[in-house]
């Protein structure tokens, strides 16, 4: 298998490929947009911990 | 009782932050090796070509759709029975998840559905019942912050969910019950699953992927969630985050 069959999926590459980007897409926003309230969250504590002690 | 203690944020949250690294480097684990089988390993189908690709996606999400629905509802019923406010927090953290895992099942099978039916969409059983899940979702959501009182807004959810249970049977045997495009299950089988291993091990190491994904986001929402609604606790302030 070469890398230009690889990517040309028989043909279908617009639909397999779009479908694993989707996926990537999709479960990407789940983890990033969690991930980056929750970091802002914890930032937070620790600095309110901080200025307490 | 072990559960009950465990239910109280206080000792959840530290739980869940404990658990979290290990389902988080798992979830990254099973996702490589199943994308490496699925992609470099699994041969192309004899009748479906190199779109049979799409299947190690679309079949893994949908069945986390049911699956997070089935954990969402089950939660609603023990919340409205044994009132622990922690069954609210996983509801609301699983229902950005499994709405998300829905429309990808939904968008992935209208990229498999073009070539293979020659149609991005028809209005058939299974893909039906599978876009009123979508909206069971959605609709749980809005309902959800749509009350300001939280726990009104969590009995209204739960019942919402409740109600909704009705239509995973309905999706799973809308390939049975009514003449459809949808292939017919060929996996949860009585008589076991009917496809070669090549293509049955990477769906089942996605499905698991998926799986593990689905629990690290629950944990990292969860605690954030925790975090918003606990912030004043004295055990938060000393044991810090």
């Amino acid at each position: 298998m070469n890398w230009a069959e690889f990517f040309n999926m028989g043909g279908h590459a617009f639909n397999v490929w779009g479908s694993y980007i989707l996926a990537f897409v999709i479960l990407g926003l789940n983890i990033w947009l969690p991930l980056r309230k929750y970091r802002a969250q914890q930032r937070k504590i620790r600095q309110q911990h901080e200025t307490a002690s | 009782m072990i559960f009950q203690k465990y239910a109280a944020p206080k000792y959840f949250y530290p739980l869940a932050g404990k658990c979290l690294p290990w389902f988080g480097t798992l979830a990254i684990l099973t996702i490589c090796a199943g994308l490496y089988l699925g992609l470099f390993v699994a041969p192309p189908d004899y009748q479906q070509g190199e779109t049979v690709r799409i299947m190690f996606i679309h079949v893994p999400a949908a069945w986390m759709s049911m699956f997070i629905y089935a954990m969402m509802a089950g939660a609603a019923a023990i919340g409205l029975v044994w009132k622990i406010k922690l069954t609210d927090t996983f509801i609301t953290a699983s229902a950005a998840i499994g709405a998300s895992f829905t429309l990808l099942a939904l968008l992935t099978g209208s990229l498999w559905g073009k070539p293979m039916w020659g149609a991005w969409w028809v209005w058939d059983a299974r893909l039906t019942s599978e876009l009123i899940l979508l909206f069971l979702y959605l609709g749980f959501m809005s309902l959800h912050s749509a009350i300001d009182d939280p726990r009104r807004a969590s009995r209204a959810g739960a019942i919402l969910l409740l109600i909704g249970v009705i239509n995973l049977p309905v999706i799973h045997y809308s390939v049975e019950w009514w003449n459809t495009l949808h292939q017919p299950t060929s996996v949860a089988r009585i008589d076991g699953p009917r496809i070669h291993s090549s293509i049955l091990t990477p769906l089942l190491i996605m499905a698991v992927a998926f799986k593990l994904f689905y629990v690290s986001v629950v944990l990292i929402r969860m605690r954030s969630s925790i975090l918003d609604n606990e912030a004043d606790s004295r055990w938060l302030q000393e044991q810090g985050a």
